[in-house]
């Protein structure tokens, strides 16, 4: 089965800070890690690819040329081959352009199934995936949180939503979208981290994809920023002071009361 | 212009670094002592302002639009339904889509895909909207994301809404974004504020890096203008009696309706405190529960206050909740009026996902707990004897 998993190299959002003098964001020494979510989507392919005794398990990402990183980090953690879609002409996509340029590349690769993170940590959109799946036409599943079973042209997946979980049967080929719940994902060998060290790892511009310049990047973006700001800060507001735990109970549940919260 | 533009003046750049720290987006780097701009520019406008000398020029293309805008003209809102049910999600929208329309001077449409549900969609005239689209099939019954987003797609083609709005729900984003791909045009996730120009451009804010900033999102060429809302940020409206509009009801064509995916089967989560998104209270145990059994003191509490039960992912990953109810940046992101966190110490991860709750309510024995930095009300004390003594107050029995 030919696996494909899209990834996402992100700035670890919990380290981005706000400067409290200045009230901007403040990014100096904040790391960048594979998109947690996309951690989950390697572990799958991964497992997928061991369950079946065969197939080959391909890493793709569309970046800068520091994205590398991630890529040869998806290898130590058991991916077989990795691609960079890199160009001047695909940089600062919205989601519409992004997933059209991510699509463009599985039609060069032909995967079986497509797997990601629902979402990543720094846009928080969860529309590449699906966007993805319909620039190519393909059927999708997102928020999965189980793979029943998965070959011979279906998959049985299990999708989380707000009140319980849908199982669904899935023609493939089809973009899976996956949540935390789906593993646990291991931890690279030491093998593994060789392979990373040597691999080869293929790059892709705009030509090898055989993308319109004008519909990739910015230029393909339906959507801009218009401007950027800090949200408003919360301080820390009154501890509450009483002599024992039902004093303290009492006057909270006043104060909750007070709310008047249907 | 042809193209988008940022222009460092080296004559003006002193190399003080203070764009390279503002960018969101890392765009900007040092070259020995002047700034540059690298690919990541996505020609946001944050910098230009933090330079005091002046040196920053942003020329942003005057982009054409290769549709007629002006074709397009109403506010539709996605009448999202689970088994029959309009979504609470849904009143929000109508809120906010009547103030959207009210200044654009347009009607504003709810639009519903199901079956068997002429008594619901009726119902929806009774609130302030011009007219419900109904598209009754068989195959609409449960959602479904290729019909839906295709029976959608059409309907935007052939009445041409400039804006469309649906809940940021697991439904609304799944299928918005296929929605998006086929009309070519643009979406903005999970909105926690909207506004309109003059000119009618909607303005999209919304939270990015985990809440740490917040964006403006615009979308000037292509039509309609579609986003995803964050549930429990707007204001839901009521019914008032309608302003006398018709539900018009659309079957659906065949072609329309193919999908590669079949529903097999519902999991129903059994516990009825886990919608936490839906939720107005949630109440959440974190690592200083101790032991999975202690959680029925979460469920009590909730139980009293009517709300919902949220979790750290440290009482996740220990095996003692499961993971729809966790809280938090692999977890949800939730945003209810009152948010209560026992025995959870606050860290980063965990806040990005409830810290923009109207009130929260923090209980942890550690009082340099992070969790109090972002409380309206902190107390500093032992959850197993503060939060049976909360139950009581409220009339259980802890």
């Amino acid at each position: 089965m030919n696996i494909v998993v899209c990834i996402k190299q992100v700035p670890d959002t919990t380290d981005v800070r706000i400067n409290p003098e200045t009230n901007t964001l403040m990014r100096e020494g904040v790391a960048s890690i594979i998109n947690p979510f996309d951690a989950y989507a390697i572990e799958e392919g991964v497992r997928i690819r061991e369950r079946l005794g065969e197939g080959t398990v391909t890493v793709v990402t569309m970046g800068p040329p520091q994205a590398d990183a991630a890529l040869r980090e998806a290898i130590s953690l058991g991916a077989d081959e990795a691609v960079l879609l890199c160009s001047r002409a695909f940089a600062g996509g919205d989601t519409w352009s992004t997933s059209l340029t991510l699509s463009l590349a599985m039609k060069k690769l032909n995967p079986d199934v497509v797997l990601a993170g629902k979402q990543a940590i720094d846009g928080d959109t969860a529309q590449v995936g699906p966007g993805i799946s319909c620039h190519l036409d393909w059927p999708q599943a997102c928020y999965v949180s189980k793979i029943r079973e998965i070959g011979k042209g279906k998959a049985v997946v299990e999708c989380l939503m707000e009140t319980g979980k849908e199982v669904l049967e899935v023609e493939l080929p089809a973009v899976l979208t996956v949540v935390k719940e789906i593993n646990e994902p291991r931890l690279p060998s030491l093998k593994g981290k060789m392979r990373a060290k040597k691999a080869v790892i293929t790059t892709w511009n705009e030509q090898d994809i055989e993308a319109d310049p004008q519909k990739v990047g910015l230029n393909g973006s339906p959507t801009a920023v218009n401007r950027v700001f800090s949200p408003p800060r919360r301080g820390g507001g009154e501890i509450i002071q009483a002599e024992t735990a039902s004093e303290a109970a009492k006057i909270v549940v006043a104060k909750i009361k007070e709310l008047q919260i249907a | 212009m042809s193209e988008n533009a940022l222009i460092i003046d080296p004559e003006k750049c002193v190399g003080c670094q203070a764009c390279v720290k503002v960018c969101p987006f890392g765009a900007l780097e040092m070259q020995g002592k002047l700034a540059v701009v690298n690919d990541n520019c996505t020609f946001c406008g944050a910098c230009p302002p933090s330079c005091k000398f002046g040196a920053i020029t942003l020329k942003r293309a005057k982009k054409v639009a290769t549709i007629d805008l002006d074709a397009y003209k109403g506010v539709w809102v996605f009448g999202e339904q689970i088994d029959g049910v309009i979504q609470g999600v849904v009143h929000e929208l109508i809120g906010e889509g009547r103030i959207l329309a009210d200044k654009r001077g347009v009607p504003l449409t709810v639009l519903v895909l199901g079956h068997q549900m002429d008594d619901a969609a009726n119902e929806l005239l009774e609130y302030p909207v011009d007219g419900v689209i109904y598209v009754d099939d068989p195959s609409l019954k449960h959602y479904a994301s290729e019909p839906y987003a295709r029976v959608v797609s059409d309907l935007i083609g052939q009445k041409k809404p400039e804006i469309f709005l649906a809940g940021a729900t697991a439904i609304g984003r799944s299928f918005l974004a296929r929605v998006a791909v086929e009309v070519h045009t643009g979406l903005t996730a999970d909105c926690t504020g909207l506004d309109i120009t003059d000119e009618g451009l909607l303005l999209q804010t919304r939270p990015a890096f985990g809440g740490n900033i917040m964006a403006s999102i615009l979308c000037a060429k292509h039509r309609p203008q579609m986003a995803t809302v964050r549930h429990k940020v707007m204001q839901a409206a009521h019914k008032t009696g309608g302003r006398g509009g018709k539900v018009e009801k659309v079957t659906p064509q065949s072609t329309l309706l193919r999908s590669r995916t079949t529903r097999l089967d519902w999991l129903p989560e059994l516990s009825d405190t886990v919608n936490l998104v839906d939720a107005d209270i949630i109440v959440s145990g974190g690592r200083g529960m101790q032991k999975p059994e202690n959680f029925h003191l979460i469920e009590k509490l909730a139980k009293c206050l009517g709300g919902a039960v949220g979790s750290s992912r440290a009482a996740v990953d220990a095996g003692w909740m499961p993971y729809s109810h966790q809280v938090g940046q692999t977890g949800k992101t939730v945003q209810p009026k009152l948010y209560i966190a026992c025995g959870i110490s606050g860290a980063v991860q965990h806040l990005v996902g409830m810290g923009s709750s109207d009130t929260i309510i923090a209980i942890n024995k550690d009082k340099d707990a992070p969790i109090f930095s972002v409380a309206t009300y902190g107390i500093v004390g032992d959850l197993f004897e503060v939060v049976p003594a909360m139950i009581r107050e409220l009339g259980g029995e802890a």
